[in-house]
């Protein structure tokens, strides 16, 4: 029994996802109770696998070619994966109840959590998955969930293009991750985690190959976990429904990279070239996400920046090498961030669908359960003692600061423009008068969307204690230092929203445009420039082959050739019946005189 | 005394009588009997050679009389056919003059 | 065998005839000098000793295809053909080309030292070579005097295809 745990949990999910498709389309509260159930019992199952220490179920052989390629279909069950398979399930469960309410009016419904409960097996998958195979398989599940989860509301032309883009610029970094994979396989021989980590100390790589493996594995990672310059996706996928944008876009798919790049920390932290170049993929994505988020309007692209930069936070802290810290800035991300996103929905549903900052306000009194809640989610998130996020954050800005004074100088400035754009949230959204009709209506969320907003918000303020969080994970280890740290960061927040706060206090407006900011420095504009012309030049180029070469010169010349050959031999063909007689008779006169004379 | 060349002389002789008259003339019934001047032509030697090898038992050798035969027969049905086509092309030409026949010419 | 110079005055029969049949600008005339050429031919069978190779060559050749020439030429009314211009390149180069195969037969025929021995005689009259040709036929050539017929039949039926009316 105890061994078959692990795949209880991984396939609970796709039963769900299976009978959904197969048997419930047709009735959607079937389905959506289908759903949810197993996402609970999952949850349920994955405590009391966390609970028993006992030893892994035994992996199965899936692709064996001896010697050369196993594949086998096997668990890793430590620390870790447990700690995630409980964030996962938690927050997943969280989400699939408060979906019952923010989805209750859908069409679509039956899809939506067939959907919802696929996107639970892949990323079980993900978590448990103890070899690169594994892993990529449910990788690209996980990315195709998100595709069909971002594109829910297909007919909406922003969302089946969100959609498209996330895939495709996932698929980018896919194939970085898939060469990653190859590199790492080619020397140690093995696909699974643990063998790679024995083998990887005798294969006696040069640093450089093993810099440019860590890199292309941190290309998947990055596009995952929209790390710069991959990052393009995220803030289009808001266009889905927003407990997917809370489950998916911000509490365990695009974890799903910091995640795996923690799983194979060993390989990275092989090579000192790639931590750098990661450290500050990870800073450079921060403090640019947090820039762009000040200029937002949208309350769901505010919170995707956001998470983009706490992603960074989370690149950043493996980039320092430091896998504790990474992880523990996910676990404490994972409550507050879909905390904000549920918090977000509910305000979103209640204002039937408006998403604009401005045309909201005074909703602190409309809805006071949501507002607590929010708050709670955006203190942790800007890190202010004793929330959550200050712990997480507060551990990986010690880690630069011990490390790098110019990242550590980069966090903390990224941590005041947090509180700063936080704060300008909160303001608008909640304090003030209402600005448009919708805001002064609309009452507060049903029971099962404050629910788990309640929930969230608890652990948002418990998971940063150590004597809280050190029951999930390896906490990093506090240093001297920690008093300097601690004090600067929580400079900076106060700074952040004293500004914030100053600025945006009964403003109906955004007081600043900056428009480098607004177009999100125009990496979108540059990417499709760039896509475009090198599109126009390979499409020149085919043209041109497909003109002078293959047109003019197979095709045309073949019918050419045959055409020239056939004007010369119709000289030939006379239609005489006599000459034809006459030929005739000359060859057989021809005949006789080579084989006879001669 | 009449040699077997003589004979073969004559066969080549009548031969080319029909080979010539396929070549020279253009209508098209003409020509079927020139074929069929070419085939009795080689009936001929054929028939001279059978006489000139004489088996043991004093007998000629009848194996190319058979094969006479078979020309014979195929030659038969061959006109009928070649006839019944000069017909069919005489109802859609109304002509049996070969110099109006071009179909073959592109 | 018969005397030497009644083997010359066939022959000479037969060539002349085979001539007319090239020369000749009337069909009927030339059908009907077909008819004498080979009757000349059956008669240097019969010098051969293939008796019934000359009879089946009168009967088949005068008696049923001959018939079958002058019906086609009656039916289709032909008149002897007008004399139209004649191009004298294709018919000297023709003529070229018949008398270059005549030349090299001839030499051929030169050189055979068989050709210039007489033929040896038979030892006795063998007046039934109608059952020695029989014989051969439905045994040794069983199959081929089959598909003989076979093709008979064949020739038969498209003939009657091909001469049928066009009924739309």
């Amino acid at each position: 029994m105890n061994s078959l745990l692990p795949w209880f949990i991984l396939l609970l999910p796709l039963a769900s996802a299976s009978v959904i498709i197969l048997f419930t389309r047709r009735f959607k509260r079937v389905s959506s109770f289908i759903s949810v159930a197993t996402a609970v019992a999952g949850f349920v199952a994955s405590f009391l696998l966390f609970r028993q220490a006992g030893p892994s179920a035994a992996p199965l052989t899936w692709i064996d070619f001896p010697g050369v390629f196993t594949v086998p279909l096997g668990f890793s069950l430590d620390g870790l994966s447990k700690t995630m398979l409980l964030v996962v399930t938690g927050v997943g469960s969280l989400i699939h109840i408060y979906s019952l309410g923010y989805m209750r009016d859908e069409e679509g419904q039956s899809r939506y959590f067939a959907a919802l409960s696929l996107f639970m097996f892949a990323m079980i998958g993900i978590v448990l998955a103890n070899n690169f195979v594994m892993l990529f398989i449910f990788w690209e599940l996980v990315g195709f969930t998100s595709y069909v989860l971002i594109g829910h509301w297909f007919d909406r032309d922003a969302a089946a293009e969100a959609a498209k883009k996330a895939f495709l610029t996932n698929r980018v970094g896919d194939f970085g991750f898939m060469l990653g994979i190859l590199m790492i396989w080619m020397p140690t021989r093995s696909i699974v985690f643990q063998d790679i980590e024995a083998a990887m100390p005798q294969t006696g790589l040069t640093p450089g190959y093993l810099t440019i493996a860590a890199l292309l594995i941190f290309c998947g990672a990055a596009a995952k976990s929209a790390q710069f310059p991959l990052h393009v996706w995220l803030p289009d996928a808001m266009e889905g429904p927003t407990p997917v944008s809370a489950l998916i876009h911000a509490a365990t798919m695009v974890a799903a990279g910091v995640y795996m790049l923690v799983r194979v920390a060993f390989i990275i932290q092989a090579s000192p070239d790639a931590l750098t170049v990661i450290a500050w993929i990870g800073t450079i994505t921060a403090v640019m996400a947090a820039l762009i988020a000040t200029q937002q309007n949208d309350i769901k692209k505010i919170l995707a920046y956001s998470t983009l930069s706490q992603l960074g936070y989370m690149v950043m802290a493996v980039g320092l090498a430091s896998k504790e810290a990474a992880m523990f800035h996910l676990f404490t991300h994972a409550f507050f961030k879909a905390l904000l996103f549920l918090g977000a929905g509910s305000i979103i549903i209640m204002l039937h669908h408006e998403q604009n900052i401005w045309k909201m306000g005074g909703l602190a009194r409309k809805l006071p359960i949501t507002f607590l809640t929010f708050t709670i989610g955006a203190l942790a998130l800007m890190g202010c003692p004793p929330f959550s996020g200050f712990f997480s954050k507060d551990a990986i800005l010690a880690l630069a600061y011990q490390n790098n004074p110019w990242i550590f100088a980069v966090g903390l400035f990224t941590a005041f423009l947090t509180a700063f754009y936080v704060t300008r949230l909160l303001v608008v959204v909640f304090l003030g008068k209402p600005r448009t009709a919708e805001a002064q209506g609309g009452d507060e969320a049903p029971l099962v969307m404050t629910g788990p907003l309640i929930i969230l918000a608890a652990f948002s303020v418990l998971a940063g204690f150590a004597f809280f969080a050190q029951r999930f994970l390896a906490l990093p280890q506090e240093t001297e230092v920690s008093a300097v740290v601690p004090a600067l960061a929580t400079l900076a927040m106060v700074g952040g929203v004293g500004l914030g706060f100053f600025i945006y206090r009964n403003r109906t407006g955004e007081r600043f445009d900056i428009a480098l900011l607004r177009h999100r420095f125009y990496v979108d504009e540059f990417y499709s420039w760039l896509i475009d012309s090198t599109q126009e030049a390979l499409a020149r180029l085919s043209a041109f082959i497909d003109r002078w070469i293959i047109d003019a010169g197979v095709v045309r010349g073949a019918s050419g050739g045959a055409w020239g050959a056939g004007a010369i031999l119709r000289l030939v063909q006379v239609g005489n019946l006599q000459a034809y007689v006459f030929l005739f008779g000359l060859g057989i006169v021809v005949l006789i005189y080579f084989t006879v004379f001669r | 005394m009449v040699t077997l060349g003589d004979y073969l002389l004559v066969s080549a002789l009548l031969f080319t009588i029909g080979f010539a008259g396929a070549m020279l003339r253009r209508n098209i019934i003409v020509i079927l009997m020139s074929l069929e001047l070419m085939l009795n032509a080689a009936n001929l030697s054929l028939v001279a050679f059978s006489r000139f090898h004489v088996d043991r038992a004093g007998l000629p050798n009848y194996n190319a009389q058979v094969f006479v035969f078979f020309i014979i027969t195929v030659a038969a049905a061959e006109v009928a056919v070649g006839l019944a086509l000069i017909v069919a092309l005489y109802r859609s030409r109304q002509t049996t003059h070969v110099e109006d026949l071009t179909g073959l010419k592109f | 065998m018969m005397a030497p110079w009644l083997f010359w005055i066939f022959a000479l029969l037969m060539l002349i005839f085979g001539a007319a049949v090239v020369i000749n600008r009337n069909p009927v005339a030339s059908a009907l000098s077909l008819v004498v050429s080979f009757l000349g031919l059956s008669a240097l069978f019969i010098s051969l000793d293939a008796f019934f190779i000359g009879i089946i060559q009168i009967l088949v050749y005068a008696g049923a295809v001959m018939v079958l020439f002058l019906f086609i030429i009656m039916l289709l009314d032909l008149r002897a053909e007008k004399l139209r211009r004649i191009n004298w390149i294709a018919s000297a180069g023709g003529i070229v080309v018949a008398l270059a195969f005549f030349i090299q037969v001839s030499y051929v025929v030169g050189h055979l030292k068989a050709a210039s021995q007489g033929f040896p005689p038979l030892p006795k009259s063998t007046g039934d070579d109608v059952r020695n040709i029989g014989l051969l036929l439905f045994t040794n050539y069983n199959l081929p005097f089959q598909i003989i017929g076979v093709l008979v039949l064949v020739a038969t039926v498209g003939v009657i295809v091909l001469s049928r009316k066009e009924s739309r």
